[in-house]
């Protein structure tokens, strides 16, 4: 058993290109995604088209423009300009004044503003329309508090729990590292034993005395240090540059990134003993894993928004349930109490995919 | 050209024979399609809020109705305790906490001003800042009916603001992801599959086999590269008629304006592909360098997140992503029937890229070990 597991921790580091690109790529990912990933908008291209370009209207694409998420791109003569420049892709959205703008809001008391988005990105359009509106309201409150003393107000005083500057990366890094955990994790692991099994190295494996559970173990092994290192190195990474606060215990966060780590391991294990070649168990896992991990985990797309199946699905996604414990730990620092339910779920996943795996290891080859 | 031929005939068999891999090309992608192209939304259709009234007067409990009275908000619970409002926000059952204060009501008469405070879970920056600003324009709202009670003035919104969405009226993001989901599909296949099969040749030792025939440089690549650029362009087919069956996807512009594209988009694809099978030597190391590309390309593209929004050096990276220029152009002749002049820009781009990235594989590839 020793003397298998050493013959891994041989074969796997002795491929320096394979080390290079398991230490690297996380590296590189996480600085990447960390920093250009986000759901926020900023410097969205709009255009505007003001038929009145008095005072009022001026006032109000100043405030539009200096708000950090808009940036002007033109101003438009006519309307039919409109559909070209969102055809050829150029804005995201255009605002319209009506004319006499000034002049109406004093006289009749209403002018009229129209938001033009281009839905082809859904998301971004109606976001950019609601930042825009909340601009103009803005803009109309303070002219109505000018205008009359105000006998009853109630103040509000916002406060932005756990992330008070709304930081993206507050949202984003918990799911990088947990995306690139499961992903390098389970890949590594499914394509290695396949890679037995399609070099024929396997039967050599299945003569020896080991037992079936002792082989799987042995593959492992070396696996969870390489694992643990990767993680380490993303979670300081997470810390040190991107700034992700460390408010809970540390030694829970670990005790939790190795539980994710040898589920993940688990699964990689689990898609091998069904795969019969590399390129299968890489299509599984990367097909079957990478796409579902990122959307349904709430990485990107919070869960709670999507169709009442796809939540439910969602609830069988690994990546979901750590996502949840990294920010628990690491933004709001809270204790085991809170987190039990999600640890438990993490521990019942791998206990099932360990005992699948070694239920569907096949001793004989077919 | 006989060569040739025959090359083609046993890749194509290969290909084929691989009834596994058969499946997992058309299937996976076929119902992640169905299953993802419903998660991409960012969208807060509801906002779950605690009320902690700790003033429990009339005018507190006017507030909260306020609040129950917007299809925005949904209130999770009603408490007069602080500690209850706490657990709430960190066990994630409430979205937002507000916080009526005791003597809420009596300071509002007596003095004219009266406190609340509004606790967001800011975790999704984003997102809290809308929920944030949901919150402070019903409490805006709450005011000027306050005004209305007591002076009588008429204090209406004096601006008028009407928003139209084109080309996706009712903002169905689902026809927004279809296109980018197909866009994946054929890039898994011109990057993995053909890369794979190549490398898998020089691990099982087969290609020293082909080495010593009298094979081309040319005829050997074409051969490797072809068929998975032809399944590729079907894989497209097929995907975008099923985006039109089930999804209803509405194709505005010209098909085989797509076509043309991801014509141009595979062989960016299948040589970047042929580049990673020549550095390397076994299929694990091939996988795992293509993944990390994959991945990289994937989450830059602006497939998922918008590309406005990225600094600017990732913009810059960008510009040598391929998925980047082929989803925006999808996207664009789907959804906004944009025309040949509109796309021309990508597509020359492409088209240059492809080029000049095959023939840079090419150079690179040795016949000899």
């Amino acid at each position: 058993m020793r003397g298998f597991i050493i013959k891994e921790f041989y074969h796997i580091f002795r491929d320096v290109r394979t080390m290079i690109i398991l230490f690297g790529m996380p590296v590189i990912q996480i600085l990447l995604f960390g920093f250009a990933l986000t759901n926020e908008i900023r410097n969205a291209r709009i255009a505007v088209l003001d038929h009145s370009k008095d005072d009022v209207t001026t006032e109000i694409i100043s405030r539009i423009t200096s708000s950090g998420y808009f940036i002007l791109d033109e101003y438009l003569e006519s309307e039919e300009q409109i559909e070209d420049l969102f055809r050829k892709g150029k804005i995201k959205e255009v605002i319209i004044f009506e004319e006499n703008f000034a002049e109406k809001l004093v006289k009749d008391k209403t002018a009229g503003i129209q938001i033009i988005g281009d839905a082809s990105d859904p998301n971004t359009a109606n976001l950019l329309a609601n930042y825009t509106n909340a601009i103009i309201k803005d803009y109309q409150a303070g002219m109505l508090l000018n205008q009359a003393s105000i006998p009853m107000v109630i103040t509000p005083e916002p406060k932005m729990l756990f992330n008070p500057e709304l930081k993206g990366v507050f949202m984003f890094v918990p799911g990088i590292i947990t995306i690139l955990l499961m992903l390098v994790c389970a890949m590594m692991t499914s394509i290695s034993i396949a890679k037995e099994k399609e070099l024929g190295t396997m039967e050599i494996l299945l003569v020896s005395p080991l037992k079936p559970l002792q082989i799987i173990l042995g593959k492992v092994t070396p696996y969870i240090l390489l694992s643990l290192i990767n993680a380490l190195t993303i979670l300081a990474l997470g810390y040190f540059v991107f700034g992700m606060p460390m408010r809970g215990n540390i030694v829970l966060l670990l005790l939790e990134t190795i539980l994710f780590i040898i589920m993940a391991l688990s699964m990689g294990i689990l898609i091998s003993t069904i795969a019969k070649t590399q390129q299968v168990a890489l299509m599984v896992s990367l097909a079957g894993l990478m796409l579902p991990t990122i959307l349904l985990s709430g990485f990107i797309f919070p869960v709670e928004n999507m169709p009442w199946a796809l939540r439910t699905l969602s609830n069988i996604m690994p990546s979901k349930w750590f996502i949840i414990i990294i920010k628990n730990i690491m933004l709001k620092g809270i204790d085991i109490t809170y987190i039990w339910k999600e640890t438990l779920i993490l521990v019942f996943m791998t206990l099932f995919f360990i005992t699948l795996s070694v239920k569907n290891f096949k001793i004989r080859l077919a | 050209m006989r060569t040739l031929q025959f090359i083609l005939q046993k890749e194509f068999i290969q290909l084929f024979r691989n009834k596994v891999m058969v499946r997992i090309i058309f299937i996976i992608p076929f119902v992640q399609m169905l299953i993802l192209a419903y998660t991409a939304t960012f969208e807060i259709k509801t906002v779950r809020l605690h009320v902690a009234d700790l003033d429990r007067t009339k005018t507190s409990r006017d507030l909260a109705g306020h609040f129950s009275g917007s299809p925005f908000y949904k209130i999770v619970a009603y408490s007069h305790s602080e500690k209850l409002s706490q657990d709430d926000i960190l066990k994630n059952r409430a979205h937002q906490v507000l916080t009526i204060p005791e003597g809420f009501e009596k300071d509002l008469l007596t003095s004219g001003n009266a406190k609340v405070q509004i606790v967001t879970n800011a975790i999704d920056g984003a997102a809290a800042a809308l929920m944030n600003a949901y919150t402070l324009s019903i409490i805006q709202d709450f005011n000027i009916n306050l005004l209305v009670e007591s002076t009588g003035i008429q204090a209406e919104e004096p601006i008028k603001t009407t928003r139209s969405f084109w080309f996706n009226p009712e903002l169905n993001y689902i026809n927004y992801m279809v296109p980018g989901i197909l866009v994946l599909l054929v890039t898994i296949i011109g990057m993995f599959m053909s890369g794979m099969n190549l490398v898998k040749e020089k691990e099982t030792g087969t290609i020293e086999q082909i080495n010593v025939t009298p094979i081309r440089k040319y005829q050997f690549i074409i051969g490797k590269l072809l068929p998975y650029w032809i399944v590729g362009l079907v894989e497209l087919a097929f995907g975008l008629v099923l985006a039109k069956l089930i999804f209803d996807i509405p194709i505005v512009g010209n098909v085989w304006l797509i076509f043309l594209v991801a014509a141009a988009y595979l062989l960016v694809t299948l040589a970047m592909a042929l580049f990673v099978s020549t550095k390397t030597n076994t299929q694990q190391q091939a996988m795992f360098l293509s993944w990390f590309f994959l991945v990289v390309f994937i989450l830059m593209s602006g497939l998922f997140t918008p590309v406005d929004s990225m600094p600017r050096w990732a913009k810059v990276i960008n510009t040598i992503n391929p998925v980047a220029y082929f989803i925006e152009v999808i996207r664009m002749i789907m959804l906004k029937g944009s025309g040949f002049t509109d796309i021309l820009r990508n597509l020359v781009i492409l088209t240059v890229y492809g080029i000049f990235a095959l023939w840079v594989a090419v150079w690179q590839y040795r016949k000899t070990t």
